[in-house]
């Protein structure tokens, strides 16, 4: 902007003033949280390693090699081999792909539910409220993965069931959450005044009142994400979810729980992988959590 | 209060009837011939035959569930279409297990969870604020089967201390409870220190340390019973993580409990145990959040001002 006699140049042109959105102020408090960064990169790895599996294992997860069964973990098989002789390390890559679509999926289910209708019931209240509420009510009144096993029951077994079970699991959750919003946004003075423009109530939900409730939504998913892995893992010990030969890190758990004593690394690294899956989005809800509250922004 | 307790107990009964409907609609939505699926696999054509009669199957859905309901309230929950017993028999023979594990576990999780939260929030940034927090960020991640196994493992397998698995002794119910216990344990820590922070950082505190009170009475006389708020609210919800929880618990620990036979009874298409089990875990998480808000408007008076505070 100045020149080399110390003036100003008038050529030059002045830095355009950048935008400083609500998001862009997000990013930039999310970005100073170590645990939150952590918790982006492990989950970049494992998106990474869901996508590139056949590029980084030569071995396919689902072929029997029976030569190669129980070898401990070696440069061969990098966390050894199954029973029928199935590489560890690639069945544990192509698992990453079946949780990350099973969480992604079936909290996409939960949200197509559980927000419309959590919006409707807290906009109009009365009587439609007290009726949505009541069936909430009741489906809260099963613990969460109980209910998915109760869907999975009528459903039966497969990972497409398991998302569904665990998407119909999470509809209270967001139904709840989004219903909460609405009552405390509907009530401000905007909603007021567009109401008084004679703004139709489904412009006002949805150009007025959601785009406030996105943030308590975003940062319930990211946990629901976490939730629905735990559960769908769940399911799979417990053979109700995705069914052999799917390299599911549940079932792949269960299964390997029999060859605890002599092949404990059948257990132990699907084990670790659920847990890192769900450590790493705990942690980007946490710190997405603290960076959408105005009130922790300005602490820092 | 009392009208609270009561308003509280009135809005528990359509939930359980909700409950009950849901439960009485599982056989009803599983594709195929509801007479069959209670009958089991291998029965006659005769016993199906039997059994639609019993299900009054070809009448109206309202007389099929007033019939349920009636059968119900008697305690008849039909019989196991694997061991022939009735429903209500092999239920009361595992509920005290699982209300057993669930309890020691939930004891643990408040006993080691508030110590640990207290202690975190009153040495903030300490290297024990720091060490717990860390490990209670990893508890609520940890898978509660994995953990389960790699306490057998370590345990069972490699020290030899405590028995892998089935109930007998206060021994069998160590790493069990454990397993259970530690993700609630975690979260518990993590929101009584969150709640003692916000607590400790108010002005009552400040004027009750200016008067020279001992640190002690300053945490546990004023402090505590207001940080418990959130921390209770958190326990009711916990409960049914827990009860979730056991589910997976008592199959990695053989542990006869009911979540066990649920999951054996799926595995097996015993459909009356698997109405009897989900009905029997959801009344206990029904009753067990009935209890928590009670406690929860002893803890805070101003629930009980008005009628809002109920919602």
């Amino acid at each position: 902007m100045f020149n080399k006699t110390g003036k100003v140049d008038a050529h030059s042109k002045l830095p355009t003033p950048k935008k400083d959105t609500e998001w862009s102020q997000v990013w930039r408090h999310l970005r100073r949280n170590r645990l939150a960064m952590v918790g982006i990169a492990v989950m970049a790895l494992f998106v990474l390693c869901a996508i590139f599996a056949p590029l980084i294992t030569p071995y396919d997860p689902i072929k029997v090699d029976f030569g190669s069964a129980f070898n401990v973990p070696s440069s061969e098989n990098l966390l050894g081999a199954d029973w029928l002789g199935r590489d560890n390390f690639s069945r544990i890559l192509y698992g990453a792909r079946i949780s990350l679509i099973i969480g992604f999926i079936s909290v996409a289910i939960g949200m197509v539910i559980g927000v419309p209708v959590g919006a409707l019931s807290g906009y109009y209240g009365g009587k439609f409220d007290l009726f949505i509420q009541r069936i909430i009510d009741i489906l809260i009144a099963f613990p969460g993965i109980l209910l998915a096993i109760v869907v999975v029951t009528i459903l039966g077994t497969g990972v497409e069931n398991v998302m569904i079970a665990v998407g119909i699991a999470s509809v209270p959750i967001y139904t709840r959450l989004v219903r909460g919003s609405v009552l405390g946004i509907k009530e401000q003075g905007y909603v007021a005044a567009a109401k008084a423009l004679g703004i139709g109530d489904s412009r006002i939900i949805v150009r007025h009142i959601m785009p406030n409730c996105l943030g308590p939504i975003i940062v319930q998913s990211t946990f629901q994400i976490a939730t629905a892995i735990l559960w769908a893992a769940g399911l799979g010990f417990l053979g109700l979810g995705a069914q052999p030969p799917d390299p599911e890190w549940g079932a792949m758990l269960s299964r390997g729980r029999e060859y605890i004593r002599t092949a404990h690394f059948l257990t132990t690294y699907p084990g670790l992988a659920i847990f890192f899956m769900v450590l790493g989005f705990n942690l980007i809800g946490d710190g997405l959590r603290d960076a959408l509250d105005p009130r922790s922004r300005k602490h820092r | 209060m009392y009208g609270y307790v009561i308003r509280r107990l009135l809005l528990a009964i359509p939930v359980l009837i909700g409950v009950s409907i849901l439960v009485f609609a599982i056989i009803r939505f599983i594709p195929g011939d509801p007479a069959r699926a209670v009958a089991g696999v291998n029965a006659s054509p005769e016993y199906i035959e039997q059994v639609r009669r019993d299900l009054l199957l070809d009448e109206g859905v309202h007389v099929q569930y007033y019939a349920y309901m009636s059968n119900l309230l008697q305690g008849d929950m039909g019989r196991s279409t694997f061991t022939q017993r009735p429903v209500t028999v092999e239920l009361m023979q595992r509920f005290p297990n699982t209300l057993l594990l669930s309890a020691t576990a939930m004891a643990f999780a408040i006993i080691f969870g508030m110590a640990a939260g207290i202690v975190s929030a009153t040495r903030r940034y300490s290297l024990f604020d720091n060490t717990s927090m860390l490990l209670a960020l990893f508890g609520v991640a940890a898978p509660v089967f994995w953990l389960g196994i790699m306490f057998q493992l370590l345990f069972s397998v490699q020290l030899g201390w405590l028995p892998s698995g089935g109930i007998g002794t206060w021994k069998h119910l160590v790493l069990p409870a454990l397993t259970l216990g530690l993700a609630t344990t975690a979260l518990i820590a993590r929101i009584t220190r969150s709640s003692m922070l916000d607590v400790l950082g108010q002005d009552y505190i400040t004027t009750a340390r200016s008067k020279g009170l001992v640190e002690r009475v300053v945490v546990y006389k004023h402090a505590l019973k207001n940080a418990m708020i959130p921390v209770v609210t958190v326990m009711g919800l916990q409960f049914g993580t827990l009860l979730g929880g056991a589910v997976l618990t008592e199959t990695v620990f053989s542990w006869p409990g009911v979540g066990r036979l649920m999951v054996d009874s799926i595995l097996a298409r015993d459909y009356p145990v698997v109405q009897g089990a989900v009905l029997i875990l959801a009344v206990l998480f029904v009753t067990i959040n009935l209890v928590v808000d009670i406690i929860y408007a002893f803890l805070d008076p101003r629930i009980t001002y008005g009628s809002k505070e109920v919602e």
